[in-house]
């Protein structure tokens, strides 16, 4: 079987999974990082998102081949090192962001990937970088706020 | 209280380690006729609400509810931590696990003495209908908004009440003081004139000693510490981190990987399984022909996906294959036509046939609504695990208790053989109390000695649905000279529940309101809110149709027909001038207004909505609602803000439609979502009213639609007497 090599959330990974199998759930079953998470299977709803060399990226819909060399960061990752909580998931928490919770390892990915891109980010900025995440809890309101406060921290 | 006492008991005890234990359940011996029943052991009690004060001093409330993002462990933990003077900062909760114990009594005790407001579909699975749990207490749903009106009032309140004053009693008697001269906070007794202060925990052993209260007093409002308070949720950081464990996420030694397909025509069954291409695909473990449904067992989801896919499956025809969703609406029209004048009542007072004969004129509307489908973002999963004669099941379920119970039954197992092991839910909206997943999990485990893991496609979640069911309705209103509405003549179809639903808050004199029914096989389920949110559209859209016909204002009319309630004017009244009701706005711009009590929670929404785009664009929603009294402000709000969104999705796109029986859309892509660029601006004012507690999570949902439909009539003068909302102008050309 082949072999795929990458990183996720700084750690060396070797693989031996059917290359054309989606990350999310290499990911998930072999990797056990079962932050990220299934959601519709055609990258519609955001659930799944992953960062793959910084970029925010749907793994449900990603092959384990485009992971070659890559550098991942998932949910699991986002913290530092000595588990201080990154300003988006503070922020999450200080707005109590999350309900059902089951989407929101993908929301913070995508707001995480924002930020680091546009630290000042507008309403029309903050809509076109999370519309690809949907929330059945309809936390919408309190995601865009959390996402400003973030970025004033 | 007085008549929680004629049934209920506390009990308490110490445990190992000299730990106090407080309980309440039912009395023994003191049983209601109906739960009697239920029980199958002489001597059996039940015990549902449990506290436990530690010899650390740590208190931990055993909550009897599954969390799926209402924050219902912090909002229990806060009810009874208040009423125990508790430290808010070492107070921790467990749910409690689906046994017979943790049964949800005060749910059952509210049916008992036939409260109107308990949800019907929550009645149903007492009276054994919808969940056959007849054979025992096998009720520990959350569903109905429920949790903090019954659980919390009838049962952690009590419980935290009764815990501090076995405490203060013991510490009375062990200073040798009256009980009077103690006070209690975070946790510690206090002799303020002799300066003596105690743990709680000091006192634990003596306490367990004595018999428990039989009417421990309540805080009163002005005495809550953490009641009313927005505590931060404890389930929050682990979702935000990635650590909290949903269904989906369990994981078991040698565990396998089961993906499913079910009939596309509902209610049917295989006939045969075409496998020759899915049996040698890698990873498959095997195939696996169930009857009702399809199974392929893999070592990866991914690799059990695909191959359940290219199974060629042959089901057994229903008579359903040439039915499309027009037939399903003229079957309803059909079943109206038939009963004429009189349906099923639902409602009589008054004469309506007497009032017409008088009246100026006669105003006549009919509106639809189509399917809707959960779409929870977890999509459905059960995991299980049958060996050596025992059952584990693990998943996200609304109602663990009767799952077990339904396990039990439909594998011939003893209930003490079968554990249910409840994670969280990522998301209910009432799919979660169907026991369909979890019985096929167990089905399919069952061919196996190691765990097997099933997960639902989204295709198989969006048409494996208990749907929220399409329905009609007829409206007839006679009016006087000044338009005010002298009859109300309503005739619907497809009644579930809750029963007051089609009820209208208005005083009218004159009423019929009755219902036809027409059969098919799209499966009945409990959506958000279940029939309030058809008839909060219907009654909403059709009062508004009448303020139009009196060449009156939604706001004013709605006034007129509510003066004899103070609550619901108080309501209405706080939503419109936080809209500001009555401006003027800017051209393709439209105020819209409804006001819907549902589950005890007096809800009224505006909405400002722009028309000037393809698509109606929702700009803002002022929300007032009076639960009575919110134990948890933000948490509340959070609930009001997702019931709406929730609520809007459906309004705006919710279209689930049959085509040859089958259901047409599959994914996200054919049942489109809100998404936050469509987000409107949600404000939510509370209205502590003082009015007996009421839900937070569905009634939230009702009055977005009709509120939408009335801002679209304002900016367009376009009725819109169906959803989805979105496509309206499409009926226009």
């Amino acid at each position: 079987m082949t072999q795929t090599r990458f990183t996720v959330n700084g750690e060396d990974r070797v693989v031996e999974t059917d290359p054309s199998t989606p990350l999310l759930w290499v990911l998930r079953e072999q990797l056990k990082l079962t932050g990220t998470k299934f959601g519709c299977g055609i990258a519609q709803c955001g659930a799944c998102t992953v960062h793959v060399d910084g970029a925010p990226v749907r793994s449900c819909s990603t092959p384990l081949a485009a992971a070659e060399g890559a550098e991942i960061t998932t949910i699991e990752g986002v913290a530092a090192e000595d588990g201080t909580q990154h300003r988006v998931q503070a922020a999450w928490v200080e707005h109590q962001v999350p309900q059902c919770g089951y989407c929101q390892s993908g929301q913070i990915m995508s707001a995480v990937a924002l930020l680091r891109d546009n630290p000042n980010p507008t309403d029309e900025d903050i809509d076109a970088a999370m519309r690809g995440n949907i929330c059945r809890c309809g936390a919408y309101g309190r995601i865009r706020d959390a996402i400003k406060t973030a970025a004033s921290a | 209280m007085g008549k929680w006492t004629r049934r209920g008991f506390i009990a308490a005890g110490v445990v190992s380690g000299g730990a106090l234990m407080v309980g309440v359940g039912i009395r023994e011996g003191h049983r209601a006729p109906k739960l009697a029943e239920m029980m199958t052991d002489e001597g059996e009690t039940l015990v549902n609400v449990w506290v436990k004060l530690s010899a650390d001093n740590t208190i931990t409330a055993i909550v009897p509810h599954s969390e799926m993002g209402q924050g219902v462990f912090t909002s229990m933990t806060q009810m009874l931590a208040d009423e125990m003077d508790a430290d808010w900062d070492t107070v921790t909760f467990e749910q409690a696990p689906a046994h017979e114990a943790y049964a949800n009594y005060p749910l059952g005790r509210e049916f008992l003495m036939g409260d109107a407001s308990v949800p019907g579909f929550v009645q149903d699975s007492l009276n054994g209908g919808f969940l056959r749990i007849a054979q025992s207490m096998g009720l520990q749903i959350t569903g109905g908004s429920t949790a903090v009106r019954f659980t919390g009032m009838g049962g952690m309140r009590i419980a935290g009440a009764a815990a501090r004053e076995m405490i203060v009693k013991a510490a009375a008697k062990e200073w040798g003081v009256s009980a009077r001269d103690l006070r209690t906070e975070k946790s510690y007794v206090f002799h303020d004139a002799s300066g003596k202060s105690e743990p709680y925990a000091a006192f634990a052993e003596k306490a367990g000693s004595y018999a428990p209260p039989t009417q421990p007093t309540l805080k009163t409002p002005d005495q809550y510490k953490l009641m009313g308070t927005s505590v931060p949720r404890f389930d929050i950081p682990s979702k935000t981190d990635g650590t909290a464990e949903f269904g989906i996420d369990v994981d078991l030694p040698d565990m396998k990987y089961a993906a499913i397909m079910g009939p596309p025509v509902l209610g049917a069954e295989t006939v045969s399984i075409d496998d020759t291409y899915a049996l040698d695909m890698p990873g498959v473990v095997k195939i696996l022909d169930k009857g009702t449904f399809v199974a392929v067992v893999a070592d990866g989801y991914w690799q059990a996906e695909n191959a359940v896919r290219q199974l060629e499956v042959t089901w057994t025809e229903t008579g359903a294959e040439n039915l499309n969703q027009t037939d399903i609406f003229a079957s309803m029209s059909a079943a109206m036509d038939e009963v004429g004048g009189k349906g099923k009542e639902d409602v009589a007072v008054g004469n309506v046939r007497k009032a017409t004969e008088g009246a100026a004129r006669v105003y006549e509307a009919e509106y639809s609504v189509p399917f809707l489908a959960h779409a929870a973002m977890e999509p459905l999963n059960a995991t299980a695990w049958v060996r050596d004669g025992q059952i584990d099941l693990w998943s996200g379920l609304q109602n663990p208790l009767a799952v077990r119970d339904e396990i039990a039954g439909a594998f011939d197992a003893k209930k003490k053989d079968v554990t249910v092991h409840n994670v969280m839910l990522g998301g209910g909206f009432g799919r979660r109390s169907s026991p369909d997943y979890p019985l096929m999990a167990v089905a399919i485990a069952s061919e196996f000695d190691h765990p097997v893991k099933m997960i639902w496609s989204r295709e198989q979640d969006t048409q494996q649905d208990w749907y929220r069911p399409a329905s009609v309705s007829r409206f007839k209103a006679a009016l006087d000279e000044d338009g005010m509405p002298l009859s109300w003549d309503n005739l619907f179809t497809q009644k579930h529940d809750p029963p007051e639903a089609s009820h209208i808050p208005y005083k009218i004199d004159n009423q019929l309101i009755h219902y036809a029914v027409a059969d098919h096989h799209i499966r009945f389920g409990p959506w958000r809110s279940v029939d309030h949110t058809q008839h909060g559209f219907f009654i909403e859209s059709f009062i508004d149709e009448l303020a139009d016909q009196a060449g009156m204002d939604g706001y004013t009319y709605r006034r007129k027909l509510l003066e004899h309630s103070p609550r619901y004017i108080a309501v209405l009244d706080a939503a419109a001038k936080a809209a500001d009701w009555g401006r003027d706005v800017p051209e393709g711009r439209g105020l819209g207004i409804a006001l819907v009590d549902s589950f005890g929670t007096v809800v009224a929404q505006v909405v400002e909505v722009d028309v000037t785009g393809p698509e109606p664009r929702v700009l803002h929603v002022w929300c007032a609602a009076d639960p009575g009294y919110a134990m948890n402000p933000d948490g509340f709000i959070a609930q009001i803000e997702s019931g709406i969104i929730y609520g809007l999705t459906a309004a705006l796109y919710g279209d689930i439609t049959i085509e040859e029986g089958a259901v047409v859309q599959s994914n996200f892509h054919d049942y489109p979502m809100l998404r936050i660029d469509e987000a409107p601006e949600i404000s939510v004012e509370i209205i502590n009213s003082g009015a007996k507690i009421g839900g937070g999570g569905e009634p939230g949902t009702p009055p977005i639609a009709p509120a939408l439909a009335n801002a679209v009539f304002a900016a367009t003068g376009v009725r819109v007497r169906s959803q989805p909302i979105a496509n309206f102008k499409e009926g226009l050309s």
